[in-house]
């Protein structure tokens, strides 16, 4: 792609001026935004921020949910040269410290006042960091401090500057290359501090263009925005191919309002990590449990008949007329409606990346006629590495090599890829940069896997990650921890689960159980609880666990590779695990080392077969108190199975 | 706070209120001004709901008056009130629990609207064009108090915050320059009461409006308000600043007790 996002809205705005470019849903009705009207609005932004000194390389932060005059402010930038970093807006403050003073932003552009709160709170540790923009007025009225200016103040003074430069813009998005760095994303990284990784604008839109002419994505496609901005997924999904592509970007109302939102955009394209189509599913469950007897049967009866005709359909495969006959009365009785109320009924192509989906929640999808498919990438490479072909999406894999993509398998089982959509390196750290880019330009992903004999991509866990077992009857087994954990995350009473083996005798793992899901379990069973602490401790609940758990150890036992990753012994966590208290990353990947460290009693209980093991914990609050938890923890042991076709 | 608190816009004047032997208010007198807010605090059974439910126009008091911009009462009509820009809420919530969010703060509108009943039902004439311009400031409301999500959720489905904050919504689809609140955060968890707290504040500070509230909950109270009047079984024990009153002896006996 020979082109940059500031030309490409100008190509829009050019060929196509009144076609809708954004909505947003505001005050109840949904406001259409043409491309015409945001090239003017980003005209006039870009003026405000030349006169207000923005730089061609200047780095700007842009924090908050996706709203149009944001996603304007970053093209604006784009426009002058200028490179915007999205940061996560759910974020506690002390962590823009680092973004901030590694790039030296200086600007910065706000969502609300619960951001330039934080902003202000985190200044006097930024000397770099002078102009803090925001968008939403509310509650900033007394504001006083100097550098703090409304959104709509700058687009006031580019707005009398335009008059004058007309010309201004043009000569300015002219000058902006393909090769000139487009955005930079701060990767959460479990250990140490984030890496800023440097994308181009070529890099960006060449993985755009693969993504979309891989699933043949048009400018009729609607999509909702509702993930952070700051995650890359979300930012080629809605900014890169929504530019490359010109589709509808939908905003939502607010964070609460997306399930109504998705009901009333009807998504063509639609994208979301396994946990969101987990929290739709549990919804849908619990609300069937609440049903009438009959629409029970009947829903039950008609997913067992989705389940037996819904893959093979997706698939392309041939069904008999007793099948078709029951899938289309399924259809009308069971899956339309539920694919309406979900706000599926229009999904054409639907993603899921960022973590592994439970095979019954992936075929649950499929088998009601939503074409839900994976796809394998990162922020290094601006997503788009591997993609499932519509026919061809199963749960354990993570599809082809897309257009434009060479992959190969290292000797120690990790995957490298080779594509146009690489980043340049991370930011001022070309050490990191060595580390995963060698000089042959081959990235390291850092993913153990492998290609299957389809040719489809087949990923176990981190390279690192992957151990051995040490002693005991499983001496020398291989030990892959996400997907023991995997294997757990995918009953939906369980939530997290942290596994430990590596070293060590045997597997052992901390769990936390949904609330919801085990919540409600507990409901129906009269089961009276006091909270969360109290329900996970409950007997009951860790007999409900051990089953999952023993579960999982005879699946585990029919892997050939992985029979030695069975769960010896397990534990029920006392708190959820939290971003907030850094025990999961931003995008809600746990640490495992981080809590080893901070639950190292647990740990060490687990392993010296205790059956019961006191704990306290400092927990932070969203608004940044602290308070602390405790608990006596029980701990139980699991029964494991002898490997399948192996003599006990 | 950088806010300007302006002239008396309601003054309270000698009012004295009984029920049959039970003497609710005791010659009470006080006075609001405008842009502020003014809190009526005191124990259970001080006289507060009846102090402001005289203001309201609910009761009438015996004896006193209530000046309000310049005019003189000896007795408040409800309707009146209203008309005149005074809004309330109420301690008990009185929402109409099967109606939709949207619904319920839809009536805070009635006295704003000119078409009739019969207009209305059939949307005959400008009654479409003026139900646009009302539900355009309900859903200024809405986005206001941040219940999007709850817009189309009948009132008696929600929990009690959010119905307090409905009912808030309600009293400012009036569009008041003088808001009575009867115990705002009865009831409510610390989360609860902070955020309706910011509402209070927010109301107050954006539009401007005069705010009257009673509590219970000190701490409460003396965060937001500019003013403080105590009542102790019917008499005024205090009346002044938050610090004044509270190291004002008698508000303190009130509360905590004294040996005697």
């Amino acid at each position: 792609m020979n082109t940059t996002f500031p030309r490409l809205l100008r190509d829009h705005a050019q060929s196509r001026p009144a076609d809708t470019a954004l909505r947003e849903k505001e005050y109840g009705i949904w406001q259409s935004i043409s491309w015409a009207t945001l090239f003017t609005q980003v005209n006039h932004l870009a003026h405000g921020f030349h006169l207000a000194g923005l730089q061609r390389g200047d780095h700007v932060v842009v924090v908050g949910a996706n709203r149009p005059r944001l996603y304007a402010a970053m093209l604006a930038v784009q426009a002058l040269g200028g490179v915007p970093i999205p940061l996560y807006q759910d974020a506690v403050a002390t962590e823009y410290v680092f973004p901030i003073n590694n790039a030296e932003v200086r600007f910065a552009v706000a969502e609300n006042q619960e951001q330039v709160d934080k902003l202000l709170d985190i200044q006097p540790d930024c000397d770099s960091l002078t102009h803090i923009y925001y968008d939403d007025p509310r509650g900033l009225r007394n504001y006083k401090q100097a550098g703090l200016f409304s959104l709509s103040a700058l687009v006031h003074e580019g707005e009398n500057a335009a008059a004058q430069a007309p010309g201004f813009l043009s000569a300015q998005i002219d000058a902006c290359q393909p090769d000139d760095v487009a955005a930079m994303f701060f990767t959460s990284g479990t250990t140490g501090n984030p890496k800023g990784v440097v994308h181009t604008h070529r890099s960006l839109l060449d993985r755009a263009q693969a993504g979309a002419d891989f699933d043949h994505l048009t400018h009729r496609e609607e999509v909702l925005a509702y993930m952070p901005l700051a995650w890359i997924g979300q930012n080629i999904f809605s900014y890169a191919q929504w530019l490359y592509c010109g589709y509808v970007v939908n905003c939502p109302e607010s964070a609460e309002t997306i399930t109504i939102d998705l009901k009333e955009v009807g998504p063509t394209y639609y994208f979301a990590p396994p946990r969101v189509f987990e929290g739709l599913l549990t919804n849908v469950m619990i609300r069937m449990e609440d049903a009438s007897p009959l629409k029970r049967r009947m829903f039950q009866f008609f997913m067992k008949v989705a389940r037996d005709y819904g893959p093979k359909r997706m698939d392309g495969q041939a069904i008999g007329l007793w099948g078709r006959l029951l899938y289309g009365l399924g259809t009308m009785l069971v899956y339309g409606p539920l694919r309406n109320n979900l706000g599926f009924s229009r999904v054409r192509v639907g993603y899921t990346a960022g973590e592994a989906i439970g095979p019954d929640l992936f075929t649950f999808y499929r088998s009601i006629g939503i074409n839900l498919k994976q796809l394998y990438g990162s922020t290094e490479t601006a997503v788009f590495v591997c993609l499932q072909p519509d026919n061809q999406a199963r749960a354990d894999t993570v599809g082809v090599p897309c257009a434009g993509v060479e992959i190969k398998v290292a000797d120690n089982g990790e995957i490298l890829v080779k594509s146009a959509g690489l980043l340049k390196g991370y930011y001022k750290n070309p050490e990191a940069t060595a580390e995963v880019l060698t000089a042959d330009g081959w990235y390291h992903t850092s993913d153990a896997g492998f290609l299957d004999v389809h040719g489809h991509l087949k990923i176990i866990d981190r390279v690192k990650d992957v151990g051995r077992i040490q002693g005991g009857a499983n001496d020398g087994a291989m030990f892959a921890p996400k997907y023991v954990e995997n294997k757990l995350k995918f009953f939906q009473y369980i939530k997290e689960a942290v596994a430990y083996g590596d070293g060590r005798d045997k597997v052992c793992v901390m769990i936390n159980i949904d609330f919801d899901a085990v919540g409600n379990w507990a409901e129906r069973r009269n089961l009276p609880y006091a909270g969360y602490t109290d329900l996970a401790q409950k007997p009951e609940v860790y007999q409900l666990v051990l089953d999952c758990v023993e579960k999982v150890n005879a699946d585990l036992a029919a892997d050939k590779l992985l029979a030695g990753s069975q769960i010896s012994r397990f534990l029920v966590l006392h708190k959820e695990l939290d971003a907030d208290d850094g025990e999961l990353t931003r995008t809600n990947k746990v640490r495992r080392g981080f809590i080893a460290d901070k639950y190292s009693v647990l740990v060490t209980a687990l392993y010296d077969g205790l059956t019961q093991q006191y704990i306290e914990t400092a927990v932070k609050f969203e608004d940044g108190r602290s308070g602390s938890v405790s608990a006596t923890l029980r701990l139980m042991d699991a029964k494991t199975f002898a490997p399948v076709g192996q003599a006990a | 706070m950088s806010k300007h608190i302006g002239e008396v816009i309601l003054d309270v004047h000698h009012i004295s209120l009984s029920f049959g032997g039970v003497k609710a208010l005791a010659d009470i007198s006080f006075n609001v001004r405008e842009h502020e807010i003014r809190a009526i605090i005191g124990p259970n059974g001080a006289g507060k709901s009846s102090m402001l439910n005289c203001i309201n126009g609910v009761y009438t008091p015996q004896q006193g008056s209530i000046t309000f911009r310049g005019q003189t009462f000896s007795h408040m009509d409800s309707h009146q009130v209203a008309v005149m820009g005074v809004a309330r809420t109420f301690q008990n919530l009185a929402l109409f629990k099967g109606m939709s969010v949207l619904d319920n703060i839809m009536t805070g509108r009635n006295l704003r609207m000119k078409s009739n009943l019969f207009m209305q039902a059939l949307r005959w004439g400008p009654a479409e064009r003026e139900e646009i311009q009302h539900r355009q400031r309900v859903e200024e409301i809405i986005d206001f108090l941040e219940i999007q999500p709850y817009r189309k959720t009948p009132v008696g489905q929600l929990p009690y915050g959010l119905q307090k904050r409905v009912d808030l919504g309600r009293a400012l689809a009036l569009e008041p320059q003088m808001l009575l609140l009867d115990e705002p955060m009865a009831g409510m968890n610390v989360e609860e009461k902070q955020d309706m707290c910011r509402f209070i504040l927010d109301v107050n500070d954006e539009f401007g409006t005069t705010v009257v509230l009673i509590e219970h909950d000190m701490g409460v109270v003396m965060d937001i308000s500019d003013r403080v009047v105590v009542l102790d079984y019917g008499k005024k024990i205090g009346d002044g600043t938050p610090d004044e009153v509270r190291n004002n002896p008698e508000v303190i006996s009130a509360y905590l007790g004294t040996g005697h």
